[in-house]
């Protein structure tokens, strides 16, 4: 949220683009609507970071996924292969690291984690890419074949995982410097989830830094408002087009791992039920807005651990019932970037 | 034979002669087979035939992507199983727990689709995921209603019971009893409702659909009302699922979220549609037969391939019989590249 200051707007620059903030409230607004309902405070603070952080790790893994979209047209049923595959080469690294990760030091357990998302991210690239040439690249501008296709896809690496790694539910080890709780006052905050709402800021940042401040960035964006302009000064959409998925499918890896480190336990169907969550997310943000994906993300997390908290049974709902008031106010999303 | 099939003929006549096999079989399937495997093997492909009938509606012939259709079959399911555990065995349960489930349905599927479908067409597939995974969870949650996991056995009604006795005698060597009866009730609904669903998509109404598949710029542009027409479409086909699910359940006397709400059966119900050639309501009943033939006896046949395959690295693991998701996601994936018209497309191109 951090990238929207407030317009200073002075008399010899361009007239600036208004800014449009309203979505940025929806977030806050939630937070402070739950501070009543839920009663304690503590426990607010608690659910408070568990949504944020949950928040980020979605943004991360459903970031790639909506550029993707903006860029290409391209709606991948199929990036939650990703997320699987990531947490279960991050698995895989881990296990040789156990010494690292059982250690009583912070920077061992960090960078056993650095190196197993490193596998999780270059594991995933690499597949993104194979996904890209296999997958979808026959099948551009039609939609309908398209969804059906990335869901075989989808499908498949499930079921290749169940092959190659065991279809029982695996263990995932969290680092022993990062189990337990900080406790600030009587507010406990675990501390995993600080370091997911880092690692979400700090690829949210780089994000907005890569887009809005190099030439690459400018292309994706100018690729994701018109193509064919991008196309037709002399740029190749094509190859940015798979650069970004292969971002994207990396990014997906790295919140592949983190989900499974939050969750502690890893099983194949990992990814079908992260992506559920992601398209509600990218739904709600504007498909191929990043900073609406982001947001989209915040409002999603939050909700979903103060209804689960609030009301247990209907937690997957309240997503559904969020997403049709999001869209009831705004039928493209919070930030509309892909005129599509 | 015209009005029967609204004048919509195989035009092939392999195709013919396969779908004359298929309806003589089922038509005499109780007196053909002994096994009780190989008569609930008709019986599912006669409740297959219309819901991938009912999803081809919207797939092939309207050309909108949902991943709710289990929704809608398990509500129907729930709808005449619950009613029947609750309310006791007897038809005005039936009757009852079927209204509910059908006016539930076509009004959620209304819900879903004058909500998801004015936004914007790509993301009807992305809600119809999100909603049918959200039911699924609810129906597994609410366990004082509908069982959780485990679902719920009940009882049917007196005439439907394998104990009841339709004629004293065997008939050809086939005792009539109850379960003939179910079957032949299941039978006769999957019949009319493909033929329903024939003359729908050969109404003005179906070539509108088929209008909008093929361009909905154009279509909205000669005065449809694109919207209202992809709504009815869903409503419909919405309908037709939860008539489906509830003629399974009446042949299983069990409901449960594994039986209809998985997501499993979505992937079927692609597959079969797929296979058999979007587009065409003969292809969905080609696809289903041919796919749950295949899955009755294409998994044995794997067993021994792994047994054959032992010792090898990966192969066998390949080849479990747990893995043959895999390779009809191969053949899913394949096939929507190579023949995306299916095996009534090859056939008609092959005839012509």
């Amino acid at each position: 949220m951090a990238a929207t200051s407030p317009a200073t707007t002075s008399a010899d620059s361009l007239p600036e683009a208004r800014r449009d903030l309203a979505p940025l409230l929806v977030a806050p607004v939630l937070m402070v609507a739950a501070l009543p309902l839920v009663g304690s405070l503590p426990t607010w603070v608690t659910l408070t970071v568990a949504g944020l952080a949950m928040g980020m790790m979605i943004f991360v893994i459903a970031s790639g996924l909506t550029l993707v979209f903006g860029l290409m047209d391209v709606l991948n049923f199929g990036h939650g292969a990703f997320i699987a595959v990531g947490a279960y080469l991050a698995m895989t690294m881990l296990v040789p690291l156990a010494g690292w990760v059982q250690a009583d030091s912070l920077w061992l357990n960090l960078a056993a984690l650095a190196l197993a998302v490193a596998a999780a991210g270059i594991g995933t690239g690499v597949l993104g890419f194979a996904f890209e040439r296999v997958i979808v690249m026959p099948v551009y501008g039609e939609h309908l074949k398209q969804i059906l296709v990335t869901m075989g896809g989808l499908i498949v690496a499930e079921q290749a995982i169940h092959a190659v790694w065991g279809g029982d539910q695996k263990a995932m080890p969290l680092p022993q410097a990062l189990r337990g709780a900080v406790v600030f006052g009587d507010v406990a905050v675990e501390k995993f989830r600080l370091l997911a709402v880092a690692v979400g800021l700090l690829v949210f940042a780089g994000m907005q830094l890569v887009l809005n401040r190099t030439k690459i960035g400018l292309l994706i964006r100018a690729g994701v408002e018109n193509g064919e302009m991008v196309e037709a000064l002399g740029y190749r959409i094509r190859r940015l087009f798979v650069g970004v998925f292969v971002a994207g499918s990396a990014l997906a890896g790295l919140g592949g791992t983190l989900w499974a480190l939050y969750r502690e336990t890893l099983t194949a169907a990992i990814g079908g039920e992260v992506m559920v969550l992601v398209f509600i997310v990218i739904i709600i943000g504007g498909l191929g807005s990043v900073g609406g994906c982001f947001l989209g993300a915040l409002v999603v997390a939050l909700a979903a651990n103060y209804v689960g908290y609030l009301a247990p049974k209907i937690a997957l709902v309240s997503n559904i019932l969020i997403m049709a008031a999001i869209l009831m106010w705004r039928p493209q999303g919070l930030y509309l970037v892909a005129r599509r | 034979m015209e009005t029967i099939l609204s004048g919509d003929y195989p035009r092939s006549r392999l195709l013919t002669a396969l779908l004359g096999l298929l309806l003589a079989v089922l038509a005499a399937a109780p007196f053909l087979f002994d096994g009780a495997q190989a008569i609930n093997t008709a019986a599912k492909i006669c409740v297959f035939v219309v819901l991938v009938a009912s999803y081809d509606l919207l797939l092939g012939y309207t050309g909108i992507v949902s991943f709710a259709h289990t929704m809608f079959y398990g509500l129907g399911g729930y709808g005449v199983g619950l009613a029947l555990y609750s309310w006791g065995p007897s038809w005005g349960a039936v009757a009852g727990g079927l209204a509910l489930a059908l006016a539930a349905g076509v009004l959620l599927a209304l819900g879903i689709g004058l909500f998801s479908l004015r936004v914007r067409a790509i993301f009807f597939a992305m809600i119809t995921l999100a909603v049918a995974s959200a039911f699924a969870v609810l129906a597994a949650q609410l366990s004082d209603v509908t069982g959780g996991e485990d679902g719920r056995s009940f009882r049917v009604p007196e005439l439907l019971r394998p104990g009841f006795r339709l004629v004293a005698e065997p008939v050809l060597g086939t005792t009539i009893n109850g379960r003939v009866v179910t079957y032949y009730i299941v039978f006769a609904s999957a019949l009319l409702l493909f033929l329903a669903a024939l003359r729908v998509v050969n109404s003005p109404f179906g070539r509108v659909l088929q209008a909008i598949r093929e361009n909905e710029f154009r279509a909205e542009a000669l005065g449809y009302r694109t919207v209202c027409y992809r709504t009815a479409a869903n409503c419909l086909a919405a309908g037709m699922a939860v008539l489906a699910g509830a003629l399974n359940a009446l042949w299983l006397r069990y409901t449960g979220p594994e039986t209809t709400l998985s997501f499993t059966i979505m992937l079927d119900i692609l597959l079969m549609v797929v296979i058999g050639g979007m587009g065409t309501l003969y292809g969905a009943a080609i696809g289903a037969s041919l796919l749950i033939l295949a899955q009755s006896y294409l998994q044995k046949l794997m067993a021994v391939a792994a047994q054959a395959t032992e010792g090898l690295p990966l192969l066998p693991q390949l080849l479990h019989p747990d893995r043959w998701l895999l390779w009809l996601g191969v053949l899913f994936v394949t096939s929507v590249y190579f023949f995306p018209s299916g095996i009534v497309g090859r056939l008609r191109a092959a005839s012509r």
